[in-house]
């Protein structure tokens, strides 16, 4: 697998945010900050999950990340860069949680779309297409259509496409948020041991706690109006190696479930600590 | 398997359903003894339309083709307008009470007047007539059409940096196509007819239009009704064209 060698500044922040509000300003309607003075830094290799109520602003965040969305105040680079010009140096892949495959292509063409759109040739393109089914298990359906597919395998497929150009980031927007239980603990598993291979940066909205806990480095914990960043707590579960499913068990990942919990709710309410949201 | 039996039963049920209309028909006209300029039965009409086949396919061919060149005219036309109207929204909205005005307008009426413009021996006018009424369906399904590109694509084409022509051709193209092919699917059977009832007004002899009024008013009833059913036949053609282009073009693609 190629990796793009763009990490040669010397403690470049994958992700480096300071000082960054966001307000919506409405017709007839008072202006809503979506976000207010959040600084958050992101480091190589680094897998960070944004939680927090609906309304906290993680995927506005995100959005601004992404250059999908401009804030009103501060600044965000991206590998050194602004987060326009690192769009379009196509430093980050991004998932929604839509999967969001475009329904004429099929499941190979719908992964080689950015390589298609960034002029990779045909032969580099059908050889990363058939890497990168195999990587998330679809090697028998690369021909099929987006809408023969499950939700679980559209969204690996999703995850497949943002891989597509080997980024050193990447960006997703609650990716499992649509599927079942069962699925999004699978899907969970993979994208650890997807990131143990490509060593990509994650920033991972969601909000599941169990989720967050399970997947993450750090767990950056968001209240709502205006979208601040409350705490950010790290979190020891190991490397991708022994984070596999028999940590759900683990009393670490307990731990950090409850710890994300009180950072949640303001306060450590031990009567809140299980079953409030169990996903 | 399943496919076939599906198939066999919607193509042979119609079409048994269609027979027995027919010889009911045939039985009602001879047994009630119905006056030809009243109804005609089938075998007479029959007996005309394949009598006469050299004419009726000739007049067909001249109304197909003014059906066909207005058909084309009107749908170039109208993808191109909606186009413009995505790109420019202020142009959708100057131009909003005018295709209400030609929406409403039945179209027709305005043969005679293209007939003193272009000359009563041009074919013109009833292409102009078909093009206009092809026109509004087209534009008005086309600019839903390009409406319909999921923010989520639209995202997607943004975060991978496309250009203007790329987005277009991933994403805006082909979510319109299936609602640009409806416009087209209505409006294939609108330039038939179109063209057809244009003749009614003037202009030029040899169209299907202006063979059933002159068979008609030679108390020709039987081959008057051989030319309905070669307008009928000609109408099925430019449909089933353009519901055959339509599949085509959206094999791949879930109901919406």
């Amino acid at each position: 697998m190629t990796r793009k060698d763009s990490l040669t500044v010397t403690d470049a922040h994958a992700v480096n945010v300071t000082g960054v509000s966001r307000i919506f300003s409405m017709k007839k309607k008072p202006a809503v900050t979506a976000l207010e003075s959040v600084d958050l830094s992101v480091a190589p290799g680094e897998f960070v999950s944004l939680i927090g109520p609906s309304g906290c602003g993680k995927s506005t965040l995100l959005r601004l990340i992404a250059d999908l969305d401009q804030p009103t105040a501060g600044t965000i680079e991206v590998f050194g860069k602004t987060a326009r010009q690192a769009r379009i140096d196509q430093e980050y892949g991004i998932a929604f949680q839509q999967a969001g495959l475009l329904p004429w292509r099929t499941v190979r063409a719908n992964i080689e779309l950015p390589l298609e759109l960034h002029k990779v040739g045909a032969t580099a393109r059908k050889a990363r297409s058939t890497e990168l089914l195999e990587l998330v298990g679809l090697g028998d359906f690369g021909d099929s259509y987006p809408d023969q597919l499950s939700g679980g395998m559209q969204q690996r497929v999703a995850i497949a496409r943002a891989l597509a150009e080997s980024p050193n980031l990447l960006l997703m927007d609650e990716p499992f948020g649509a599927l079942d239980e069962m699925t999004r603990e699978r899907m969970q598993n993979e994208l650890i041991r997807i990131c143990a291979e490509t060593r990509a940066a994650v920033v991972f909205v969601t909000h599941s706690i169990p989720e967050a806990v399970f997947l993450s480095d750090r767990v950056v914990v968001m209240s709502p109006r205006p979208g601040r960043i409350r705490s950010v707590l790290p979190i020891r579960l190991g490397g991708p190696d022994d984070r596999s499913e028999h940590i759900r068990e683990d009393a670490a990942f307990f731990e950090g479930v409850s710890a994300v919990r009180e950072s949640l709710h303001g306060v450590p309410d031990a009567g809140n600590a299980r079953g409030v949201d169990s996903r | 398997m399943r496919l076939h039996f599906t198939s066999a039963r919607t193509v042979i049920a119609p079409v048994l359903l269609g027979l027995a209309v027919l010889v009911l028909w045939q039985l009602a006209v001879v047994a009630l003894e119905i006056k030809p300029f009243v109804l005609p039965g089938p075998v007479a009409i029959a007996d005309q339309f394949f009598g006469n086949f050299d004419n009726v396919w000739t007049a067909s061919a001249v109304t197909g083709w003014n059906a066909l060149v207005g058909l084309v005219l009107g749908a170039v036309a109208g993808v191109l307008f909606a186009t413009l109207a995505v790109l420019w929204p202020v142009l959708d909205e100057l131009s909003a009470p005018i295709v209400a005005a030609l929406a409403v307008i039945p179209i027709v009426a305005l043969a005679p007047v293209l007939y003193t413009m272009y000359g009563a021996g041009a074919e013109t006018a009833r292409q102009i007539v078909a093009a206009i009424a092809v026109f509004i369906p087209v534009y008005l399904n086309s600019l839903r059409g390009f409406r319909q590109v999921r923010p989520v694509h639209r995202e997607l084409m943004h975060a991978y940096a496309a250009s203007g022509i790329q987005t277009a051709r991933n994403v805006t193209i082909p979510s319109a196509l299936p609602f640009i092919f409806t416009g087209l699917r209505i409006a294939s059977s609108l330039a038939v007819i179109s063209a057809l009832i244009a003749e009614y007004f003037g202009g030029p002899v040899g169209g299907l239009g202006k063979s059933i009024t002159s068979a008609a008013s030679s108390s020709n009833y039987s081959l008057a009704w051989a030319y309905v059913l070669g307008s009928i036949l000609l109408g099925l053609v430019f449909y089933s064209i353009t519901l055959g282009l339509e599949k085509l073009v959206s094999r791949h693609r879930p109901t919406p």
